[in-house]
């Protein structure tokens, strides 16, 4: 298995040199970080080149960085995440983009690279709205019709913003804010590094 | 002459062959399918949103909600995900039982699959016999773990606990005889992995009652051959995984390529289908029965010779054992830390995937440090299935969009997560 990783990581750097932001193998698995700029082109050569071909892309991950660490991150706030698979091959890579505006995160659709994208990237802008510029038919996807906001966002709270009720005098289903408080029974905590003896 | 208007048609989302909640809407053309949108997220829960606000092991009962016909495959992913994060190995036995429930979960679901894909095909008793074999794996999953469905039995490092060695019986009562009680109880004499032993050498012959059904039915044939045709390039780039990447012919499955557990260890054959339509996909997926049912045999005749640990020793991921908890101070405070606070997991990133009943099923989890995960994205495999529907329905009419959602075996659990 390292045999094959390494085989990747050459064929990746001897293809794309320094295209690339990084290349990092961790845990049996290479992520690569590509710029926002060209990185429509760089996946349909990943696609293509025969000593990569990623025919097929598994997933599209949308991440919120912005509370990464509790506020250790420094970088751009949204990525889209990829992973691919090659059958022929047998490898999979993951790319990341981040999106350079954190206020309008843009990122290059791949529709036309693997068709499969079209729903992943719909629910990436839906829930994180990261714009997929060349998207056919960004629509929302999970979310409800006329649902306002991106619910995946870090600042967007567990419990929502409006919740929908019956109204008996109206004789309608109406929307209300939310009248439930958000409570958060476990904390979340980042402990130091061999805390109680771990690795 | 009259204007001629396409015409558009709302398929679901109350409708028995929408598989759940599935809003189709369908442009036609008379009874020709246009174009199909499907609308979902009707059951939305953000199972991912709320995973990043539950510790880790408060997370794992989500995971059989998503699938709910596959339920401990899903929990296999996410325990993989974590496992790889942490870096721990598993113990061996708890390898075994893994793959033994997993290849269970598979008969689980293919057995529902086929009963409701041919029961919106029009055929009613695989639907019946099909259930008739589920009671006999929910009564193993209830054996196992106390529940019928929702089991939550693996955790990250092992399985929650080990094989039962009794397997719980029919209780008289006014409704039976005692000799239908006693037909009922006597595979259920022995200990559970008997029970299963028992259910592998009578499960192919069931295979066999679907196939007379089914195989060489005229309505069968006319209803799902030639239908919904992918060809092996498409089906790539359109993301399929599992049975539908397999029955257009291309023998990919992860047991086999990627080998997680003991899966290398197993002898079994990869079923694969050369047209691509919806008879290769029920031929492959009732070959496949055929190998799980090989691989649980396998597991059963490992899992009775060899005992062992089936969760790991290290207390910062599993809790002590119970008796120790009772006298040990230390044992106790790992206890209550673990279930309070929960395990931290190294930063990183992880994408586990496992061969599911559907196709491919991954978590990725990206880790801060926290108890919490940072981020977690499911991949569903039917979700990309479903995305191609409408390239699979687009010339065909009304009746084959049902054959060809039946085909595809949807669970929304998994789909709108």
């Amino acid at each position: 298995m390292a045999s094959r990783l390494e085989t990747l990581g050459a064929a990746l750097a001897a293809a794309f040199g320094d295209r690339l932001t990084s290349v990092v193998t961790d845990r049996g698995e290479i992520t690569i970080v590509v710029p926002a700029s060209g990185h429509a082109a760089l996946m349909r050569e990943l696609r293509d080149r025969p000593e990569l071909r990623f025919e097929t892309l598994i997933d599209v991950c949308g991440v919120d960085y912005s509370t990464y660490g509790d506020g250790v991150w420094d970088g751009p706030r949204f990525a889209a995440v990829y992973h691919l698979l090659s059958v022929t091959h047998n490898w999979r890579l993951r790319v990341r983009v981040f999106a350079t505006d954190d206020d309008f995160p843009v990122v290059a659709s791949i529709v036309d690279v693997w068709p499969c994208a079209n729903w992943f990237e719909r629910e990436a802008f839906d829930l994180y709205g990261i714009v997929f510029e060349g998207h056919p038919d960004l629509r929302r996807i999970l979310t409800d019709y006329g649902f306002v906001g991106h619910p995946f966002r870090k600042d967007f709270p567990i419990s929502g913003h409006v919740e929908m009720r019956y109204d008996p005098e109206q004789k309608r289903v109406i929307y209300q804010p939310v009248t439930i408080e958000p409570r958060e029974i476990v904390p979340r905590v980042i402990r130091e590094e061999h805390y109680g003896g771990t690795k | 002459m009259a204007e001629i208007r396409n015409f558009t048609m709302n398929f679901g989302p109350q409708h028995p062959a929408a598989h759940g909640v599935l809003r189709l809407v369908l442009e036609l053309d008379g009874e020709v399918i246009e174009r199909a949108d499907p609308h979902i997220g009707l059951l939305h829960r953000a199972t991912e949103k709320l995973a990043e606000t539950r510790t880790y092991i408060q997370s794992l009962p989500y995971m059989d909600r998503l699938d709910y016909v596959s339920m401990m495959c899903n929990e296999h992913a996410y325990c993989l995900a974590i496992e790889r994060l942490l870096g721990i190995e598993v113990p061996e036995r708890a390898q075994y039982i893994r793959v033994m429930f997993d290849e269970i979960t598979r008969i689980l679901n293919h057995l529902l699959w086929l009963g409701s894909h041919s029961l919106d095909c029009g055929a009613m008793t695989p639907f019946l016999y099909a259930f008739r074999e589920r009671e006999d794996l929910f009564d193993v999953y209830e054996a196992v773990s106390g529940a019928r469905m929702h089991a939550a039995y693996y955790r990250p490092g092992g399985v929650y606990r080990d094989l039962p060695d009794r397997m719980p019986q029919y209780q008289p009562s006014k409704l039976r005889s005692a000799r239908a009680l006693r037909e009922l109880n006597e595979a259920r004499q022995g200990g559970l992995l008997d029970f299963i032993e028992d259910f592998t050498r009578r499960f192919p012959k069931c295979v066999d009652e679907y196939e007379v059904l089914l195989t060489e039915n005229r309505i069968w044939k006319q209803r799902t051959v030639g239908i919904g045709v992918v060809s092996p390039e498409r089906a790539l780039a359109l993301g399929f995984t599992g049975p539908m990447l397999r029955g257009s012919g291309v023998a990919w499955d992860l047991r086999r390529k990627q080998p997680y557990e003991v899966y290398d260890r197993m002898q079994f054959e990869i079923p694969v289908g050369t047209n691509g339509d919806c008879y290769d996909r029920y031929l492959v997926r009732i070959a496949e029965m055929r190998q799980s049912n090989r691989i649980i045999e396998q597991c059963v005749q490992w899992l009775k010779v060899n005992p062992g640990p089936v969760i790991v020793d290290n207390y910062k991921v599993a809790p002590p054992p119970r008796e120790a908890m009772k006298t040990g101070m230390e044992d106790l405070i790992h206890h209550f830390k673990l279930f309070s606070e929960g395990m931290h997991v190294p930063p990183g990133e992880a994408y586990a995937a496992i061969e599911h009943p559907k196709g491919e099923f991954g978590v990725y989890i990206v880790s801060d440090g926290a108890n919490k995960p940072y981020r977690v994205k499911l991949r569903a495999p039917d979700y990309a299935h479903l995305a191609a529907l409408d390239e699979m329905a687009r010339g065909h009419m009304i009746a084959d969009v049902v054959a060809i959602i039946g085909t595809q075996d949807i669970v929304f659990g998994s789909i709108d997560r």
